[in-house]
């Protein structure tokens, strides 16, 4: 075979080059525990009012008995509900989402709450959000809180652009 | 080097095949990329329409640029390739044909079920929201006609080798058959998703629809799809440009080794595109996360040898020192400019792809302009740039007639080349900021908004220069068929080695060994994330419309 020793040499380098990236990846998973949101956790899309966890009246924040902040949200074309939520800064926070149609996204900019939301399934989001990046991108309000957005993220019919919530940030 | 001339050349034969297929790919790109200017106005005010049209213009935007410009454009260009390369016609060329007819009518049936407003579903149509059954009928068409461009390209292969024995097989026909057993595994996804579940859902005929078996399915076709555009691009930069650059190749055999990494590694990693979904446990992403990044070793060889290849064209021009041969390369030869701009925009792009690839930096990306501007970078501006430069050799030899003009040839580059550039910067960095994708007007906070709609203006600079580069592409090509001036030499001449290839390893000129990696492979990365859905408790969901 005619490979230039030129070529060869690249080649190498690239294989180092990927195995790098490769290796960083595996690090941030294994010793920081860093992973996208997975949560294999079917739920009846069509029953979610008849379920204990996201009936109407269970939405929104929770501070459970050892302490976690959970936010329990249903989006429904074109509705995030609740429609505005309010969340601790740089405490440990769980998202559950459920969608009661199609298929949206969740995103709260300046965080990294982000996730699909699939019919049929309970997404869920560990996370801590930080108050200096919200506070760099959202609206300030008297109390020295912070309002950032909450949108949908993924095409979900012709009003998709106004599915949209807020949640507001509080010192921790 | 010198190829004794004319007749020992396939060309000929298959003219009308090659030219039918991509004047239907290129006439439909130009009119979408028309669609793309309007959805650039329509959500910086320019105009307001309404949102349902920026939908309904998007998805047909989409659907063009992504499925039907592509397949026609690879399944013309690769007639002529096999054609010019093994140096007679193609044989069942009355297959060619009933593929192509088939591919037709299924885009404009998916076009007019667009266009009347049935289908506003995005091109990535993701369930459980059903579109009309037309839909889905058209897009079925055009895949499966793209099937017959499959089949003859792979007996192509066969015959010529079994009447050829122990010659390779010449690289651009090589990277054009992996490219369609590429493509026949692909497909097995989202085939299987419309035949067994979209298409019963939008009949009626089953009221409900798995959404997660779905998502998996269409993740298997996603990724490598990609792959599958991008190809045809590689054999337009290994055996096309160094040639017309007057340069020579600088390796045959890693053109040979890309291509299979190509097939065997974009195959299995497909995963990723549901990396924020709940359904699938996180072992799984990140089993597909590090095959990501393996597939980005194809094009680090690729962006190396070509760019080899190009650098013995500048110093056989008489280019000196370290950066001279740049200055020499023929940058007024459009076949040339085309590759070497589409070989920049690798670099960009390519760095882009890897970031969303990093598994946790993709969340933060996820679904932001930075995606859209990621893959206009990869798509506008190495693949589709690299069939405007398959395009600029091929008319002349197709045709007979020279290029109607080299001087509006390399402005349409150019122009296309800078709009990219001006559209995805901003578009990259508005992603970063967090700006949605897929959004028709922003609605939101103005705090947040006015952040990222400064940055509008370049953007829509950027569209406006690409749509009418697209415009005077297909100008360019159309003037040519009327052009006076006569092509002399009917050829296409491939791009040569120094010295000739006489001898390759027999995995190196053949793809049995790699299909049954392939199906291993496949098992491994797919068995669980798909049959899952057939062993847990699954919930299907209620189909809805868009509205
Ligand atoms: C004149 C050139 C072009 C302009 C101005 C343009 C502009 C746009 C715009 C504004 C969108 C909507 C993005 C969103 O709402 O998130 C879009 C979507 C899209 N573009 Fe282009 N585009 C151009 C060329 C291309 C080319 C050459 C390709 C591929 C070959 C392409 C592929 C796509 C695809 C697949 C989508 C759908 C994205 C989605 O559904 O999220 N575009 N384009
Ligand atoms: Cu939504
Ligand atoms: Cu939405």
């Amino acid at each position: 075979m005619a490979i230039h020793p030129l070529e060869r040499r690249w080649f190498v380098v690239s294989i180092l080059l990927v195995l790098v990236m490769g290796l960083f990846v595996l690090y941030t998973a294994w010793a920081a525990g860093i992973h996208p949101p997975s949560n294999v956790e079917a739920i009846d899309s069509t029953r979610l009012h008849l379920t204990p966890e996201f009936a109407e009246d269970h939405l929104g924040v929770e501070r459970t008995k050892d302490g976690t902040v959970v936010a329990r949200i249903v989006m429904a074309r074109y509705m995030v509900h609740p429609q505005e939520i309010t969340l601790p800064a740089d405490t440990p926070i769980v998202i559950r989402a459920a969608s009661a149609d199609v298929l949206h996204g969740l995103h709260v900019a300046g965080t990294n709450i982000g996730t699909q939301v699939v019919p049929g399934y309970v997404s869920e989001v560990r996370t801590t959000i930080r108050f200096d990046r919200v506070a760099a991108i959202g609206t300030a309000n008297p109390d020295g809180s912070v309002t950032v957005p909450l949108f949908c993220n993924e095409y979900c019919g012709l009003g998709h652009q106004s599915m949209w919530g807020r949640v507001r940030v509080t010192k921790p | 080097m010198s190829d004794t001339a004319a007749p020992r050349d396939g060309l000929s034969g298959v003219r009308g095949l090659a030219l039918a297929h991509m004047w239907v790919g290129f006439a439909l790109f130009a009119v979408a990329s028309l669609l793309g200017v309007y959805q650039l106005f329509e959500r910086d005010h320019v105009v307001r329409i309404s949102a349902e049209l920026y939908y309904q213009s998007t998805t047909l935007h989409g659907v063009v640029q992504a499925f039907v410009l592509t397949t026609f454009f690879i399944a013309g260009f690769g007639y002529a390739i096999t054609a010019a390369s093994l140096r007679r016609p193609i044989r069942r060329k009355g297959l060619a044909w009933l593929g192509f007819w088939t591919m037709l009518v299924g885009s404009l049936v998916a076009a007019v079920s667009i266009a009347a407003g049935k289908a506003t579903v995005l091109y990535t149509f993701y369930p459980p929201m059903v579109a009309h059954w037309t839909f889905y009928v058209g897009a079925a068409l055009l895949l499966v006609g793209s099937l017959a461009w499959t089949a003859i390209t792979i007996a192509e292969t066969v015959s010529w080798k079994r009447e050829n024995p122990g010659r390779p097989v010449p690289l651009a026909q090589f990277g054009m058959t992996a490219n369609a057993i590429l493509w026949a595994w692909t497909l097995v996804g989202v085939v299987v998703e419309v035949v067994f579940q979209l298409l019963p859902l939008s009949l009626g005929l089953t009221p409900t629809i798995d959404v997660g078996l779905a998502r998996a399915l269409f993740s298997w076709t996603l990724h490598p799809i990609v792959y599958f555009w991008l190809i045809p691009a590689y054999v337009v930069l290994y055996s096309i440009v160094p040639r017309a650059a007057g340069g020579y190749l600088f390796s045959d055999e890693v053109g040979r080794i890309a291509f299979v990494m190509l097939l065997v590694i974009s195959l299995p990693i497909g995963l990723h595109h549901v990396f924020v979904d709940p359904e699938q446990a996180a072992g799984w992403k990140l089993m597909h996360a590090l095959g990501t990044f393996m597939v980005a070793l194809p094009t680090l060889l690729t962006g190396f040898t070509i760019a080899a290849s190009l650098e013995t064209a500048g110093r056989l021009r008489g280019g000196k020192g370290l950066f001279g041969w740049i200055g020499r390369l023929p940058w007024n030869e459009p076949v040339a400019l085309g590759g070497i701009l589409a070989l920049v925009a690798l670099l960009p792009g390519g760095f882009g792809g890897l970031v969303n690839a990093s598994y946790a930096m993709d969340v933060m990306v996820h679904n932001t302009a930075w995606i859209t501007a990621h893959f206009h970078l990869i798509l506008g501006g190495t693949v589709v740039t690299a069939y405007f430069a398959g395009a600029y050799a091929l008319w002349p030899k197709l045709t007979g007639r020279r290029l109607s003009s080299r001087g509006l040839a390399n402005a349409q580059l150019w122009m296309w080349f800078v709009g990219l550039l001006v559209l995805t910067v901003p578009w990259h960095w508005q992603g970063l900021l967090g700006m949605p994708r897929r959004v028709a007007y922003m609605p939101y906070d103005p705090a947040i908004v006015d952040r990222w709609t400064k940055w509008n203006p370049p953007m829509i600079v950027g569209g406006a220069l690409m749509g009418l580069s697209s415009l005077l592409f297909v100008w360019v090509l159309f003037r040519t068929h009327g052009n006076p001036e006569r092509e002399t030499d009917p050829a296409l001449h491939l791009s040569e080695t120094v010295e000739p290839v006489v001898h390759v390893p027999a995995p190196l000129n053949g793809f049995a060994v790699w299909n049954w990696l392939l199906v291993v492979l496949m098992a491994a990365s797919w068995a669980y994330p798909i049959g899952q859905f057939f062993s847990m408790t699954v919930h299907k969901a209620l189909a809805w419309g868009f509205r």
